[in-house]
């Protein structure tokens, strides 16, 4: 498992996905190829189901284009684990049904080759020798991502009995 | 202690009480989507085959992003929007050349004081202008609400901004915002209602509040809202439209922060790359070589902003060392511009206009940068990459600076012109 690790502040949406290709990709494997192109050209080659990116604050400000998101998931990517989110890209990963955890503590406390594994149940992120908790979402939002995100939740709710 | 305007109006829509902190189920007054609806047609169709939009007449669908298409994949994705509004009955549909969504929502109407916007768009803050509470969403929302009508909102605590004074000569709108959003940072409002207050806000046009409604995403806001007035009752009533709904802020409302400008010490500002609160006085920056010039968007491409550059151009020449493209924010301020022949000056000074749209403020299409070149533009992002080339610099400014600028080429304080 790999964990990427992007420390500095107020990384926007072009640099997860450039503007020019917004009305050009719209698929996860379109959207796979640029992401994050301007901010580490390597990532797009490198990244695997089940990997983690470490940010910091206010990670994901801009665009409310959802190709970061949705490319995110599409990956596999386990979690962002970030000092704060944008909130555009908080509601938009929420929609893809991607895991974020707000936890500048574990931020803070990561440095690089530590391991880190994550327990959304529980709520815990480990670093380390180290278990930081973070809140759990609110229960709107909770059964949005549990359903694999908004569309995949309204379907639930328009299935065949679901008294809609 | 009396309540925000963001308390008050999900306080309406939800029909409770409502308080910080809080989700609220809420059914937005309109959607508003673009060129990404064709996106949004495809997340519709695959989770309600066959299904129809809940309220076709709260939809709103403007093609301005990337205007007349730039390739036959652009063509493709305008063609299916244009037959599903059919199929779906949307009567809200403006074409290519209509402008900018952000100055289209408001000229027709659709965007009324009190009323709560959403769109796939993240300048969709801008109708806070008209005393909305209006805020972005991504594409699957976008889709969902055209699905289930409804959307929730966390109430937001908020941000007072309380203005004095007016203007003086060489500044706008533009500099205030951008003065704001250097102050508190590019997250300095994330998650937060922003309102404008105090009695120099009843001295601003519709196109200054425009500008800063615009850019309160800049600063992370959920929204940028102004309150109703003198001002917004006259843009109403040119429109024949009745103001019923307006809601505001108690005068003993409990803010978070309260923040003061006294409009009389804004400065011409520019934001340098590569971020929005990288913002310096522009006499720091003055004499800097500049390769173009982008005077249009949803921020500043308004008939006065181009109105205020044809003042500085009329009768001069654009710099040879530099390109100055105008893109009019809709084909109303187009005509408007015409008619007062502020076209004409800028096209006789050596201006490029482009058609009607976001032009090249997103990097898809007309007026790319090179790598190692500068463009000053009035836009509202100067994010790496953002014009279609990371080796680029992209340079924020009001539309004073920006015209005063093409005259040498070069980075130039509007103060040193209009005095």
């Amino acid at each position: 498992m790999n964990v990427f690790h992007y420390p500095q502040k107020d990384i926007n949406t072009d640099l997860l996905f450039p503007g020019k290709y917004t009305y050009t990709c719209s698929t996860g494997p379109e959207i796979k190829e640029h992401l994050l192109e301007d901010l580490d050209p390597s990532f797009a080659d490198t990244v695997q189901a089940g990997d983690i990116i470490i940010a910091g604050e206010n990670f994901g400000c801009g665009s409310s284009r959802e190709h970061p998101s949705l490319g995110l998931k599409h990956i596999g990517l386990k979690a962002v684990i970030a000092s704060s989110f944008a909130r555009i890209f908080y509601r938009s990963a929420v929609n893809q049904g991607l895991l974020l955890i707000q936890s500048p503590e574990a931020v803070e406390y990561y440095t690089e080759g530590s391991e880190v594994t994550v327990d959304p149940v529980a709520g815990e992120v480990r670093v380390g020798d180290r278990v930081f908790t973070f809140p759990s979402l609110p229960d709107e939002m909770l059964e949005i991502l549990k359903d694999g995100g908004l569309l995949n939740h309204i379907k639930k709710q328009f299935a065949p009995g679901a008294g809609v | 202690m009396g309540e925000t305007f963001a308390i008050k109006i999900l306080s309406r829509a939800a029909g409770k009480k409502v308080r910080e902190g809080e989700i609220v189920f809420v059914e937005p007054d309109y959607i508003l989507t673009h060129d990404n609806s064709s996106a949004i047609i495809g997340k519709f169709e695959s989770t309600v085959p066959g299904g129809r939009i809940r309220y076709p007449e709260r939809v709103a669908i403007v093609l301005d992003h990337v205007i007349p298409a730039a390739s036959s994949k652009h063509a493709s994705g305008h063609r299916k929007v244009r037959e599903f509004v059919r199929e779906q009955g949307i009567a809200n549909f403006y074409d290519i050349g209509t402008g900018v969504c952000h100055q289209v929502m408001p000229e027709m109407g659709l965007v009324k004081p009190g009323s709560i916007v959403v769109g796939s768009d993240s300048h969709t803050c801008t109708y806070g202008a008209f005393n909305c509470f209006a805020t972005g969403i991504d594409r699957t929302e976008a889709a969902g609400i055209w699905i289930t009508g409804k959307t929730w909102f966390k109430v937001p605590p908020t941000i007072n901004i309380d203005l004095t004074g007016a203007f003086t000569a060489g500044v706008s709108a533009k500099d205030l915002i951008l003065t704001v959003i250097g102050d508190i940072g590019a997250g300095g409002a994330n998650y937060m209602a922003v309102e404008f207050n105090g009695p120099a806000v009843g001295g601003l046009r519709i196109c200054d509040r425009m500008t800063i409604a615009n850019m309160g995403i800049e600063m992370g806001a959920k929204i940028a809202a102004f309150p109703a007035n003198i001002v917004t009752s006259k843009y109403y009533e040119a429109l024949d439209i009745p103001i019923t709904s307006a809601i505001w802020s108690d005068y003993d409302a409990e803010y978070a922060r309260t923040l003061e400008y006294d409009l009389e010490n804004i400065v011409p500002v520019i934001a340098c790359p590569h971020q929005v609160d990288n913002v310096v006085p522009v006499g720091e920056m003055a004499g800097m070589k500049i390769d173009q010039i982008f005077l249009g968007t949803c921020t500043n491409g308004r008939v006065e902003d181009l109105k205020t550059a044809a003042d500085i151009l009329r009768g001069e020449k654009i710099h040879s060392s530099v390109r100055m493209l105008v893109a009019p924010a809709s084909r109303a301020e187009y005509l408007k511009a015409m008619k007062m022949g502020i076209v004409e000056d800028l096209v006789s000074a050596g201006a490029v206009v482009l058609p009607p749209g976001c032009g090249p403020c997103l990097g898809a299409h007309q007026g790319a940068l090179a790598p190692g070149e500068k463009c000053l533009s009035t836009a509202n992002r100067n994010f790496k990459g953002r014009m279609g080339e990371k080796e680029a610099e992209i340079y924020l400014s009001s539309p004073e600076t920006a015209a005063v600028s093409a005259l040498s080429g070069k980075i130039c304080d509007p103060r040193e012109v209009l005095k």
